[in-house]
């Protein structure tokens, strides 16, 4: 139970955005929300890293209370992928990726190698002397990603670590989309817990171990993809007749519409 | 844009200043050459104090303490100029947008205005009263700006900017009104002092604005890394382990008494809070290990170049250093736009 959110209600400027939402994120484990537009998911995300306190319930983080942890350790176990990014100076890909080594004290050299390893993991290598305010918007957020993975790079001491993404491969093309979920993956298997929003189902399905389906500011189901994708729910939630299949290859649920 | 290394760029301004201070120290009404100010150097070291002769008067009761001044009012004029640009991330930001150089200019203009003739001769340790209005201007008006950009969540760079604005537009209606209540001989101060002028430098207020400067530049540095972060948004560098909210009250508040001090003691000398950061970014990069430190150097080195030239250019008379400044640093800064939107 690395990253547990309990009895959530969220309620902002009049709005009941969040109702008795309990979520659990476990560390090693992919776990994808997934839901129409306003669903609730972003404003989950939110709560899960402490960015906007809920209104009633609790987020508890190893062990603690995710507000106790002091800034700084919370940082070397938590890091966000925010969905859009302010930055407008003219960073290169290197000293981007690097802000994500300002939590750890790792020196320099050690530092330098991280940086180098997780820009070659998300194909942005050929970036590493480029502005950050001349690249595409893939690039732009391929190196965002390199950043908060050189995060994370190596276990924390203090607790297990989990990595939280909003919305990763909106931007992507079809590699990228691939190559992201990938990398999701061989987190998880080094022992990272992995929440991220989804908009595809495919995706969500192929990637995660556990989905969370959010309706109106509520969980409307939670479970394996297996479990949770039914013709059902997603006319339910979304409003669209699908056909569930199985991927010939995965054999995890596909949807059709 | 290609960059330059910035330990070559600081290598070279650090090499570069104390030139221009001797090159300073030679330059004036009164002209004296570089072996004379030595010899004079030299006697002011070891020989006994009544053989002070009018050259080494010159040298060390008027230039010299002038050109410190002009040095530490450059050099944190331009650091905290960098500096909120980090914290707006806005690289068109300046500290005049907290509302420093809005209140200081009021307080001073108070100050001539209520005390009329009794201003240049009230000296308090060097501080005229100016100054010290300008002081507490600037200060109560940072304060209030700041107030008003601060709720429960924290403080919001984009209400901090916009009452910014508004103070400073108050400032502005304040300012005029007390103009015009002025008679012709207020007006001209009051109008010499918005100028900046480095000419009433003495050694306490060298002394005061090294204190200050000291404070700040010893400061600065261990928040670089948080002001990289701070470029990327306020909760991502939440995420990344900085104490958001710590970290822009302490920098606000230097500011205030950097800018504060600087303006009280030289008067409004612009541009060189917005421009030498920039031009120091576009060089190096934003990485505020290196653009902190590059940007007092150069800010220090612009400010020395033309508080000398001020003094020499409509001899026997002497400009306004703030005029110079501008008149300086725009078609340098004119011509780095140009180059950089060539190469986009």
């Amino acid at each position: 139970m690395t990253l547990r959110a309990e009895n959530i209600s969220l309620h902002l400027s009049g709005f009941d955005l969040l109702r008795n939402v309990s979520v659990q994120v476990e560390a090693g484990e992919v776990t994808a929300i997934v839901g129409p537009n306003g669903a609730g998911k972003s404003s989950l995300l939110r709560v899960l890293t402490g960015e906007l306190a809920p209104t009633k319930g609790a987020v508890s983080f190893n062990q603690r209370d995710l507000n106790d942890w002091p800034v700084e350790q919370r940082a070397q176990m938590l890091a966000v992928l925010p969905q859009h990014s302010l930055l407008n100076f003219p960073f290169t890909a290197h000293e981007v990726v690097a802000l994500g080594r300002i939590p750890h004290q790792t020196g320099t050299l050690k530092d330098t190698e991280i940086i180098d390893q997780a820009l070659q993991l998300v194909d942005a290598e050929y970036l590493q002397k480029r502005f950050y305010t001349q690249m595409s918007g893939g690039e732009k957020q391929r190196v965002q990603l390199a950043r908060v993975l050189a995060q994370v790079w190596l276990p924390c001491k203090e607790g297990e670590q989990i990595l939280v993404l909003d919305e990763p491969t909106a931007a992507f093309d079809l590699a990228h989309q691939q190559l992201t979920l990938e990398i999701v993956r061989q987190l998880a298997e080094k022992g990272v817990g992995v929440v991220m929003v989804l908009h595809d189902l495919n995706l969500a399905a192929r990637c995660a171990d556990k989905l969370v389906v959010f309706d109106g500011g509520l969980v409307a189901a939670q479970g394996t993809p297996e479990e949770v994708l039914t013709e059902q729910l997603i006319d339910q939630v979304f409003g669209v007749k699908a056909m569930i299949s199985r991927h010939p290859l995965t054999n995890k649920p596909l949807v059709i519409t | 844009m290609r960059r330059i290394s910035s330990a070559w760029l600081l290598a070279t301004l650090a090499i570069l200043l104390p030139v221009i201070v001797l090159y300073s120290m030679t330059v004036g009404t009164v002209s004296i050459s570089m072996a004379e100010a030595f010899s004079a150097a030299v006697d002011r070291l070891f020989s006994s104090a009544d053989s002070i002769g009018q050259t080494q008067v010159i040298l060390f009761d008027i230039r010299l303490p002038r050109i410190l001044l002009a040095l530490l009012v450059g050099a944190i004029l331009a650091s905290t100029g960098a500096v909120m640009q980090g914290l707006f991330r806005n690289p068109l930001a300046d500290p005049s947008l907290i509302g420093v150089s809005g209140g200081a200019s009021v307080g001073a203009s108070l100050m001539i205005v209520l005390a009329g003739g009794a201003v240049e001769s009230g000296l308090l340790m060097g501080l005229s009263l100016v100054a010290l209005g300008a002081f507490v201007g600037g200060f109560a008006a940072t304060i209030l700006v700041y107030r008003l950009a601060t709720s429960g969540i924290g403080t919001s760079v984009t209400t901090m900017l916009l009452a910014g604005i508004a103070i400073g537009a108050l400032a502005g209606a304040l300012n005029s009104l007390l103009s015009y209540f002025a008679d012709n001989d207020m007006l001209r101060q009051i109008s010499l002092w918005q100028m900046g002028n480095l000419s009433a430098a003495n050694w306490a207020k060298v002394w005061i604005m090294a204190l200050v400067s000291l404070l700040l530049l010893v400061s600065f540095p261990r928040d670089s890394r948080a002001l990289n972060a701070l470029l990327l948004g306020e909760s991502e560098a939440r995420h990344l382990g900085i104490d958001v909210q710590r970290v822009k009250r302490r920098l606000i508040v230097l500011t205030a008494l950097g800018v504060g001090v600087s303006v009280a003691l030289a008067g409004m000398v612009g541009f060189v809070g917005l421009v030498i950061p920039h031009v120091i970014r576009l060089l190096i990069g934003p990485d505020h290990r290196w653009l902190i430190p590059g940007s007092a150097m150069a800010g220090a080195i612009l400010l020395v170049v033309a508080d000398s030239l001020a003094r020499v250019v409509v001899l026997p008379a002497e400009l306004p250093t703030g005029i110079l400044t501008a008149l300086l640093g725009a078609p340098f800064f004119i011509a780095l736009l140009l180059q950089q939107r060539r190469e986009v």
